[in-house]
């Protein structure tokens, strides 16, 4: 009889201190990671880091604009590619799809998202690169390597597609099915059910499948290095190339390290990068509270 | 039947899969008063009542045969608008669900649909059918509120406003009070005997005594089929079949 509460006891207390061990872990690389990038950080002001977009290590300055810029835009538009997508794909998958043909499909989705990223960049470069080059670029600019941040957003896109159609589709089916009725007996087309109705009811769901896409957007690495041209300049259209955070660091880390405070910089990159998701992640929390509270 | 049906069921047979739901349904509806469908849990109550305005049309695998007319048209004709059919009968499902938006939205979402766009008209719409439902009172001051703010009577209440907003003839109720409460549940009984002046109403219940305190007349049902079907007092008291005696009795639920 003790025996059966003690081993009660244990388990809650392990559990707990797993789950404050592995939440810790946030804390932990984000103050080591802030402790390798202090040495550049007494040498400049993180200001003059993050506004700077001059990136000549050897003479000593470091400015992450044109990185941070790179980021923004690649996932921004792999976002813009993606969400509009994704959400036909998943409404039409949850509302109108034939059972059989939704459970061929969904699996398929699923095994893009089991595609290692470097399989994604080889096709990129194979593919998307050539397609953006000869293709799309020349009706816009006058000329384009095709290594680009409109072929490193597709690239991504078709790497978050299965994220968030899975998640969309998980969160559409949670929707009661009275619901729907109640707007259709009203004499509502589907359309117009989904529109006013499902979608609303599934807002919050949906949020929160974009906000995950996004985190996992800005820290690919391989493959977006792959496609994105890697030019330490801000990209003023979607047909320049970028250099986006992680793409740095995974392109220099290693090498050069005989450059004085060349590590700290690149710390300091891994460090913007972390706290880019931190405050997306802060304010996407908020937005989804608002939500919640509106709907509720 | 010395009244006129409002809906005519004929030789209606459904499927959802290999599963023969409904069997040879011949019914006539009666206008303007109301018509409880009584019967053992899975006997076929809802799907009957769901056959009434299209709403199996969705299901996997559903195959209906036969015709349903409601005046006069047959709504699983080809040619049928589905939404127009819809139009014509509120829904009242098991438990209330207010759409994800604030109270007034819920009463204005039907007209708006349907081409209602005038502020005016639509006020004047949603003050009326709140009174309707004897809510008006309650919600006045938080029309912008949220709907699933409300308490679950009174969400009821909101839904067959909601319903009634469209300006249908028919109003379809399943199980409309298996969620609520005593008082609650009085309320709505009441708001449906007031409604069957201008409306056909058609309840599904399991409850015999509330069958008994609304309805005029009983359609039994049992595995799929029509057993009984006759005026309220004819059907609980004096039954004729042996298997709507048994039910009644309670020897089978």
């Amino acid at each position: 009889m003790k025996i059966r509460l003690i081993k009660d006891k244990v388990i809650g207390t392990g559990m707990l201190t797993f789950s404050i061990l592995a939440v810790s872990m946030v804390l932990l690389i984000g103050i080591g990671l802030y402790w390798r990038s202090l040495p550049i950080l007494q040498h400049h002001s993180i200001w003059e880091l993050i506004s700077s977009s001059t990136w000549r290590p050897l003479k000593g300055e470091f400015g992450f604009l044109s990185f941070i810029m790179g980021t923004l835009w690649v996932t921004g538009m792999s976002i813009a590619i993606a969400v509009p997508l994704c959400l036909l794909v998943a409404i039409y998958l949850s509302e109108y799809a034939p059972i059989r043909f939704k459970n061929f499909f969904l699996p398929l989705v699923n095994i893009l998202a089991g595609i290692p990223p470097v399989i994604y960049g080889v096709w990129g470069v194979f593919f998307i690169v050539p397609l953006v080059q000869h293709y799309i670029a020349p009706s816009f600019v006058d000329f384009s390597t095709g290594f680009t941040v409109l072929s490193g957003g597709i690239v991504l896109a078709v790497m978050i597609f299965p994220l968030i159609v899975s998640i969309i589709v998980e969160v559409l089916q949670t929707i009661p099915k009275e619901l729907k009725e109640a707007s259709l007996s009203l004499g509502a087309t589907k359309w117009e059910t989904i529109k006013k109705v499902i979608l609303k009811k599934a807002m919050p769901g949906i949020i929160a499948a974009i906000v995950l896409a996004i985190s996992r957007a800005f820290g690919e690495t391989i493959a977006v290095l792959m496609v994105c041209g890697n030019v330490p300049i801000s990209p003023k259209s979607i047909f320049d190339p970028a250099y986006p955070l992680p793409a740095l660091l995974a392109n220099n880390f290693g090498e050069m390290m005989s450059v004085p405070l060349y590590d700290a910089a690149l710390m300091f990159s891994a460090f913007s990068l972390f706290v880019i998701i931190l405050i997306f992640n802060i304010i996407s929390r908020v937005i989804l509270q608002k939500i919640e509270v509106k709907n509720a | 039947m010395t009244q006129t049906p409002h809906i005519s069921v004929k030789d209606l047979n459904v499927h959802i899969g290999d599963n023969h739901l409904l069997k040879n349904i011949n019914i006539n509806i009666p206008d303007k008063s109301v018509t409880s469908i009584i019967g053992p849990s899975g006997c076929g109550k809802t799907t009957l009542l769901k056959s009434f305005n299209r709403l199996l049309d969705d299901i996997p695998g559903v195959n209906i045969s036969g015709s349903v007319l409601v005046d006069g048209e047959n709504i699983y004709n080809a040619q049928a608008e589905v939404t127009h059919i819809r139009k014509k009968m509120g829904l009242l499902a098991q438990r209330p669900f207010p759409l994800p938006m604030s109270i007034y939205d819920n009463i204005a979402y039907g007209p708006r649909i349907h081409g209602t766009k005038s502020k005016k008209e639509l006020n004047e719409l949603v003050q009326h059918y709140l009174q309707a439902v004897g809510l008006w009172e309650e919600v006045k001051n938080r029309l912008n509120g949220s709907a699933t703010a409300l308490s679950i009577g009174q969400q009821q209440r909101l839904c067959l406003a909601r319903g009634l907003a469209v300006e249908p003839e028919i109003i379809l109720g399943d199980e409309s009070t298996s969620a609520l409460d005593p008082i609650s549940t009085k309320t709505i009984e009441d708001l449906l005997i007031k409604l069957k002046e201008n409306y056909t109403i058609v309840l599904v219940t399991h409850i015999l005594r509330q069958a008994r305190r609304v309805s005029d007349y009983i359609i039994f049902v049992y595995m799929g089929q029509i057993i009984e079907f006759g005026p309220t007092e004819e059907v609980l008291l004096n039954p004729k079949e042996e298997l709507t005696k048994e039910y009644v009795k309670g020897f089978i639920s």
